[in-house]
């Protein structure tokens, strides 16, 4: 390929200049730019796991099997207490996201690590609440009831513990490495999952816990 | 305590069939074991292979997964062909009860989630981001990693042949057979972590394909401009993430019933057996599609190629595809009409089964007006389309007969089904994934496949299918009932013989299929391709090499048609030579592999009540994980002179072959 020869395409390029079949400036794809889009697919189809569970109380939330039933078991005050320790996490982890935004590393740790403790304190209201019951006898063993319930407000349970874990895996991170591009795009991601635990609690709440005291 | 409920008796020394496959497996494991070290290859494998994150290789990997599954399944097959061609007059056949129950489980599970699968994500793994002109995956870690899980899932099931047992339910398990008090073994728990295991990998792998599509498509391509195959393959993976949850909480709650002592699917302190069967479903039928779709994007690009034409009414398919895809989630009630959901429920799927024929009957017409004056060239992937269209449509309509339900009332549960869907999944989704790999060969190894031992197999396989499964039809007519073991009529033995005779026909085309393989790597020289476009293709994959460099494209294409291949060639497109710049690309981590091990011990300790392992796993697990997000450095640039030797070398090969 001599010089005269590229010379030569080159010309045949500018004649075809208003179509162009490649792009000669590369654009290295920003990293991280299919993480938001992926982490909510994600979501949902956990969403969808939490869609069936709640499908399942609904079908087995009945059959108590001659066992204990919600208005038995249920402690709305306890229930209340445990949904404003949530509550109050997402607001917390909110603030986190303002203070990041402004690039205020202590700050955002702070309310992270706020964040978590609310978080702490839901999950061992709710083992304080699983062992009161497993200790009534009011077992997941019991009746189809307590299957679908222990298994349904377990798993959101899960999700949370799993929350803290990521969260406080992401505060040794920002105390590493600060708010960097990608620290930044974690604690966004991990912000989506807490407030959608959060919004799956409003429905265990209303669906589980209100609606239980009401049949 | 250290081996939970592993004893020397789980090991089937008692069981000479299992023995001598033993026997064989350890000696052919040894042989390639054997010459990997010998040649010293493990370093090459591992460094090249198992870490790598380059679509194209995983892609790769997943279809030499589902060819070896392949093989398995078809074993599985060829003995319940055998058992019952045998067992009439007196005879028990050669399989116990015990034996030939695992058999036709693992058959199922295998030939859905480790054979179809597979090689449905590998197809679209390898062609999906080619098509779209990007340089890999969104999430290029995740995809190794869920290569790696489906793998893991696959060795429990295969462990489950020397290491214990299989299920004996059939390949859905239904409850109350598949509770701890009627399958108190562990073959219900191998089926349970298998599948949860390698559905963890299908449901990151169809989350990464659903981003790639939305979000690295090359600039100018819209959505209506995308490639059929990549249209088809959306709809698949946007399936994927909105079934495979499901499955993964129904095996949850199953395995909940079995390990806990539940109550979601017994059959007493309230719990509904029947839920199970719904929510299978809920996931089973949009798993059909799930595998079906991509075969259709397949013959979409396969008949558009070998017409030299463009898709007949593009539009109309993507619609097609789409309207495909929801209706899946409308229909799942049709594989139990018999439960007793009333006369209303029934009707109503029924009639959404029915209409399902719609759409796919647009897609067989729109298939057949793009040959319609189309220059047909009559090569290996074209004439499994053929034998597609003729096959799938007699699928089809048996499929529409079954979704009435007074018809279904006396079918149900009966070998006809069984002729059914095994008419539609061999004819569709296989000759499609046949169709695909003859097709895409030579894009993934630079040389054609050979299309003497090729047509030998497509003869083999589409009049073995003809022989193997239209007595079953007939069977099922007459009332015969699927998974008998034994048989008291003995007007019914012609019929299997018969059927067994095309499962023979369906070997040979196994083992022609090989053999093509093996020749055509012995004559690559011979069927090499130098110009990445054998075919005189129309989609972006043939704008590159063959096979493609590690970076796809050198410069990213624009879009300006769809067919955008064809398009350039027409407006004569010139191959840049120079302004090469560096490229940015995902570095391999073997972080994947070592999750998916480590998944595989936490599923064997659990399946074997070894909570040691279990626990020790999930720890190790979490922490791995953990430490992998504490690198930062997953990405390196492919330096100028690195891409200038490379296309200089494809423009030497362009020159020698008089492009």
């Amino acid at each position: 390929m001599t010089t005269a020869d590229i010379a030569a395409r080159h010309d045949a390029e500018a004649a075809n200049a208003e179509t162009v079949f490649y792009l000669k400036d590369e654009h290295d794809h920003p990293e991280g730019s299919s993480t938001a889009l992926g982490f909510w697919i994600y979501l949902m189809s956990d969403c969808l796991i939490f869609a069936m569970l709640f499908a399942i109380y609904g079908v087995l939330g009945a059959n108590y099997a001659a066992g204990p039933s919600p208005k038995d078991l249920f402690e709305l005050p306890l229930v209340a207490l445990n949904t404003t320790m949530l509550l109050l996490s997402s607001i917390t982890y909110g603030f986190a996201m303002l203070t990041m935004e402004k690039g205020r590393v202590a700050a955002t740790q702070i309310w992270l690590a706020v964040t978590g403790l609310f978080g702490l304190a839901f999950l061992s209201i709710e083992l304080y609440e699983f062992h009161h019951l497993i200790e009534i006898g009011a077992t997941p063993q019991r009746s189809a009831f307590l299957s679908a319930f222990f298994t349904l407000v377990g798993t959101h349970g899960l999700h949370v513990t799993f929350g803290t874990i990521w969260l406080v895996t992401l505060m040794v991170q920002v105390a590493k490495h600060g708010l960097i591009a990608a620290n930044r795009r974690r604690l966004m991601c991990l912000s989506m999952f807490w407030h959608f635990l959060d919004v799956v609690w409003i429905g265990v709440f209303t669906f589980v816990y209100l609606t239980g005291m009401l049949r | 305590m250290i081996f939970g409920r592993l004893t020397l008796e789980s090991f089937p020394l008692h069981e000479p069939i299992l023995l001598v496959t033993f026997a064989a497996v350890v000696l052919g494991g040894i042989g390639v074991v054997g010459a990997l070290t010998y040649f010293r290859l493990w370093g090459y494998l591992w460094r090249e292979w198992f870490t790598s994150v380059d679509h194209k290789k995983i892609g790769i990997m997943y279809m030499v997964l589902g060819l070896v599954m392949l093989l398995r399944g078809f074993a599985d097959a060829i003995m319940m062909r055998l058992q019952q061609a045998m067992a009439f007059n007196g005879s028990e056949g050669y399989l116990t009860a015990h034996h030939y129950d695992q058999v036709f489980t693992a058959h199922g599970v295998i030939m859905i989630f480790f054979v179809a699968m597979p090689m449905v994500t590998g197809l679209m793994n390898f062609v999906v981001p080619l098509q779209i002109g990007a340089r890999d995956v969104s999430f290029p870690f995740l995809n190794n990693f869920s290569f790696w899980m489906t793998t893991a899932g696959a060795v429990l099931v295969m462990m489950s042949l020397f290491v214990g047992e299989f299920a004996r339910t059939g390949w859905l398990a239904y409850p109350p057979l598949s509770g701890i008090g009627y399958s108190p073994d562990v073959g219900v728990d191998y089926y349970i972590w298998a599948l949860q295991v390698a559905g963890i990998g299908t449901l990151l792998s169809g989350i990464n394909l659903v981003c790639t599509i939305v979000k690295m498509r090359a600039p100018g391509m819209t959505m209506m401009k995308m490639p059929v195959f990549t249209w088809t393959s959306l709809c698949t993976n946007v399936l994927i993430v909105a079934a495979f949850p499901v499955l993964t909480a129904v095996l949850a709650l199953l395995s909940l019933d079995r390990y806990v002592g539940t109550n979601f699917f017994t059959n007493d302190f309230g719990g509904s057996p029947m839920m199970y069967v719904n929510l299978i479903w809920i996931w089973g039928h949009p798993e059909v599609y799930i595998l079906i779709l991509p075969a259709f994007g397949i013959f979409s690009e396969v008949t558009s190629t070998f017409s030299g034409k463009r898709l007949f009414g593009y539009t109309s398919m993507v619609y097609a595809t789409v309207v495909i895809t929801i209706l899946s989630y409308l229909v799942w009630l049709h594989h139990f009409f018999t439960m007793g959901s009333g006369a209303s429920v029934n009707s109503f799927f029924g009639i959404t089964t029915m209409i399902i024929s719609i759409p796919t009957g647009a897609k067989i017409f729109n298939w057949l007006f793009t040959m319609y004056r189309g220059r047909i060239r009559f090569e290996l992937p074209m004439m499994w389309t053929l034998a597609f269209m003729l096959t799938f449509t007699v699928g089809g309509m048996t499929g529409v007969l079954l979704a009435v339900p007074p018809a279904d009332f006396v079918l149900h549960n009966s070998l006809f089904l069984v002729a059914h869907f095994h008419n539609v999944i061999i004819g569709g989704v296989l000759f499609g994934l046949f169709a695909g790999i003859v097709y895409w060969w030579p894009k993934a190894f630079g040389f054609k496949l050979d299309p003497f031992w090729g047509k030998l197999s497509f003869w083999f396989w589409v009049v073995g299918f003809w022989f193997a499964f239209m007595p079953l039809y007939i069977l099922g007519l007459m009332g015969v009932t699927r998974r008998m073991r034994v048989f008291d009529d003995p007007s019914l033995q012609i019929w299997f013989v018969i059927a067994g005779f095309g499962a023979v026909l369906i070997l040979l085309g196994i083992v022609s299929f090989l053999v093509q393989i093996g020749v055509s790597i012995l004559r690559r020289d011979k069927l090499r391709e130098t110009t990445g476009d054998p075919w005189d293709g129309r989609t972006l994959e043939w704008a590159t090499a063959s096979p493609p460099p590690v970076y796809n494209f050198a410069f990213t294409p624009v879009i300006h048609d769809n067919d955008a291949w064809a398009d350039m060639k027409r407006r004569g497109y010139q191959r840049p030579l120079d302004g090469y710049r560096p490229i940015h690309m995902p570095s391999n981590t073997p972080t994947g592999i070592i999750l998916a091990g480590l998944s595989m011990a936490v599923a064997f300790g659990l399946i074997w009540y070894m909570w040691w392992l279990a626990a020790l796993g999930f720890v190790a697990l979490l922490v791995v994980t953990i430490a992998h997000t504490f690198n930062y450095h997953r990405d390196f640039h492919i330096p100028v002179e690195e891409v200038v030797r490379t296309e200089a070398e494809r423009t030497r090969l362009l020159a020698g072959a008089g492009a």
